[in-house]
């Protein structure tokens, strides 16, 4: 059975209806990602598990518990907020214990987590401190300190980084990353950087428009997207999605496999670039070189944008007249309503 | 650096002679209390000090008894005040609809009225329910007469309070007392206790109700300055010196807790 569950859950503010009916099945243990463009929900969503708003319709259980009525205190979870939410008039180490104060643990056994949880997260020397005396990053690590001390059912994570700069960024992800494989703590972590999906997630819920798109692991979800949306929300830099009669070669390449009515779409590592007179005649239209990868964009046959992406260096210059080859193993086809052809096969 | 202002000497001259023109009442108003009844009448600058009026004051009218009102009366219309302002403010600042804007400006909208207006339904009041010169009479206008600015006041202040931080606290396992002990009030005690000030200071100089609504029983200092000058001809010393027993206490407190006060009263105006 699973540990959280959400049953057809709406929302709507006023008017708006901004959650249109969600079933998730969350087991134990596992790190869910909710992903999505702005607006889509994901955070909506996160704030309706925690209790923070209520639902329209629909109901949330946890550990076979019904908690769609319970208030936020007593749904045993903790949460770590965008603006890390810290008491600024506590030290750290108040932050941090105030759950278990409030929750009447004894004194001893409180100092004894607090200092735990410290230690883990390399909190130690600042227990003394109030928040405006730390850095945006060990804030960070209190407000996550705060929700690891309570041991709760369910750890939240309302896009935890996105105050952050890019290095340390990625730093406080892999940290995220060992503490769940540590702690082994069911969360549920909303962002919309697709990195942090990618490499956080067991499993990734896409949202958009209030509805899921999909859910899978973030290979599944690369490899097999559902439809158009998933294939290019996931992977950077996009996916190509061309219309299947955009290119008269598509047909040679994918042979029968082609929609007569739909799009073919092809990620950038998939494209090749070429000698010209080889593959589909095109030109480079654009050159970014990351370092470790090479992005070429380029424009073929009658106007139609390609991305390629090669871990060697180029000397291509704009303007340069080159060939364009697709594996035509990793194509994926959609129909007219974006949906992956292969996955309405299988449900046929 | 910013551009000097023009005429500085012309500014402080002016700055000066205008503090002075405005504190040279309350100078004069020491110094007489200081006086014997005659030296009051002349208007000398030197003369040999004495507290013979502020004896008289405390033997002819017992400005302790008064004291005491006005101490009583503003303490606990300021404390029964923030009991019903706060979970007002709290509701309007954290929960807000709509209307909320309307019910603040319709709250402060009462004190555009002025007393004298509801001076009839009010002593009619008082009297029918046989409070006439009571101090609960006193507390309880004085608190719904007070209420608008500390709701506002109060309102002002929790809505500095960031709404993450509460929900933070609500799922640290809080109860709505948790939440209000643990994170608002110390949050927001800056203007809490200007809140307070204010209206301590307010009832502590209210002199209307204070004045319709009682007699020798529940008078407060404004009462007993009123007796001094009675149709029995003014005495210049003693109506000093009760003035400055009245004024004494709210000034020194006053002066105390003056950045409290101003920084209650610009919550919010500088960001």
């Amino acid at each position: 059975m699973a540990f959280l569950e959400l049953k057809n859950i709406v929302k709507e503010f006023g008017p708006v209806r901004t959650i249109k009916g969600i079933d998730l099945k969350i087991d134990k243990g596992e790190f869910i990602v909710f992903v999505g463009p702005s607006g889509c929900g994901k955070s909506t969503l996160l704030r309706l598990i925690a209790g923070l708003e209520s639902t329209t319709e629909g109901s949330l259980h946890l550990d076979g518990r019904d908690i769609t009525e319970v208030p936020s205190s007593k749904r045993d979870l903790a949460m770590v907020f965008q603006s890390y939410a810290l008491y600024p008039h506590m030290t750290v180490f108040d932050n941090m214990s105030f759950a278990l104060k409030l929750a009447k643990v004894d004194v001893k056994l409180r100092k004894e987590k607090v200092e735990r949880a410290a230690k883990i997260l390399n909190l130690t020397d600042y227990l003394q401190r109030t928040p405006k005396e730390l850095s945006g990053g060990q804030r960070q690590r209190v407000a996550i300190g705060r929700a690891i001390v309570r041991a709760p059912k369910v750890f939240l994570f309302d896009e935890p980084l996105s105050n952050l700069d890019a290095a340390l960024r990625g730093q406080t992800r892999v940290e995220i990353a060992n503490l769940h494989r540590d702690l082994g703590a069911t969360t549920v972590y909303v962002t919309h950087d697709q990195i942090e999906a990618m490499t956080l997630a067991d499993r990734v819920v896409v949202l958009r428009d209030g509805l899921i798109e999909q859910v899978g692991s973030p290979l599944e979800l690369y490899d097999r997207p559902a439809n158009q949306f998933v294939a290019q929300f996931i992977g950077t830099p996009q996916m190509n999605v061309l219309s299947a009669a955009a290119l008269p070669e598509l047909t040679r390449i994918a042979g029968n496999r082609l929609p007569t009515d739909g799009s073919v779409g092809v990620r950038p590592e998939y494209v090749r670039i070429v000698a010209a007179g080889q593959g589909i005649a095109g030109k480079v239209e654009l050159v970014e070189s990351l370092g470790s990868d090479t992005l070429i964009h380029t424009r073929v046959g009658a106007d139609v944008g390609l991305v390629s992406r090669q871990s060697e260096r180029t000397t291509l210059k704009v303007g340069d007249a080159v060939g364009v080859e697709i594996d035509a193993n990793a194509l994926l086809f959609f129909d007219k309503q974006g949906r992956a052809i292969r996955e309405l096969e299988k449900a046929a | 650096m910013a551009k000097k202002a023009p005429f500085p000497y012309v500014r402080t001259f002016f700055a000066w002679f205008l503090s002075l023109l405005i504190f040279f009442p309350l100078f004069w108003l020491g110094i007489t209390a200081f006086k014997t009844e005659g030296q009051a009448i002349a208007g000398h600058l030197i003369f040999t000090p004495t507290l013979d009026s502020f004896v008289e004051v405390q033997t002819r009218s017992d400005y302790l008894h008064y004291a005491k009102n006005s101490l009583v009366t503003s303490v606990v219309s300021t404390v029964l005040g923030l009991l019903i302002a706060a979970p007002a403010a709290y509701s309007m600042a954290f929960f807000r609809t709509r209307k909320t804007r309307d019910i603040l400006m319709w709250m402060l909208s009462t004190k555009m009225m002025p007393a004298v207006g509801a001076l009839m339904p009010i002593y009619v009041m008082a009297q029918t329910t046989g409070m006439l010169d009571s101090i609960p009479a006193l507390v309880i206008v004085f608190t719904l007469s007070n209420l608008p600015i500390m709701v506002w006041m109060l309102y002002s202040a929790f809505k500095e309070v960031p709404i993450d931080i509460l929900e933070a606290v609500r799922l640290d396992g809080a109860t709505l007392w948790d939440e209000f002990r643990h994170a608002i009030l110390p949050l927001t005690m800056g203007g809490i206790a200007s809140t307070a000030l204010l209206c301590l200071v307010l009832t502590w100089n209210e002199a209307f109700w204070s004045l319709t609504l009682t007699s020798a029983n529940a008078g407060t200092l404004a009462a007993l300055i009123a007796q001094y000058s009675s149709p029995e001809g003014l005495f210049w010393a003693k109506l000093s010196a009760a003035s400055l027993l009245a004024i004494a206490p709210i000034i020194v407190f006053g002066w105390f807790s003056q950045k409290q006060l101003v920084q209650g009263l610009t919550f919010g105006a500088v960001k």
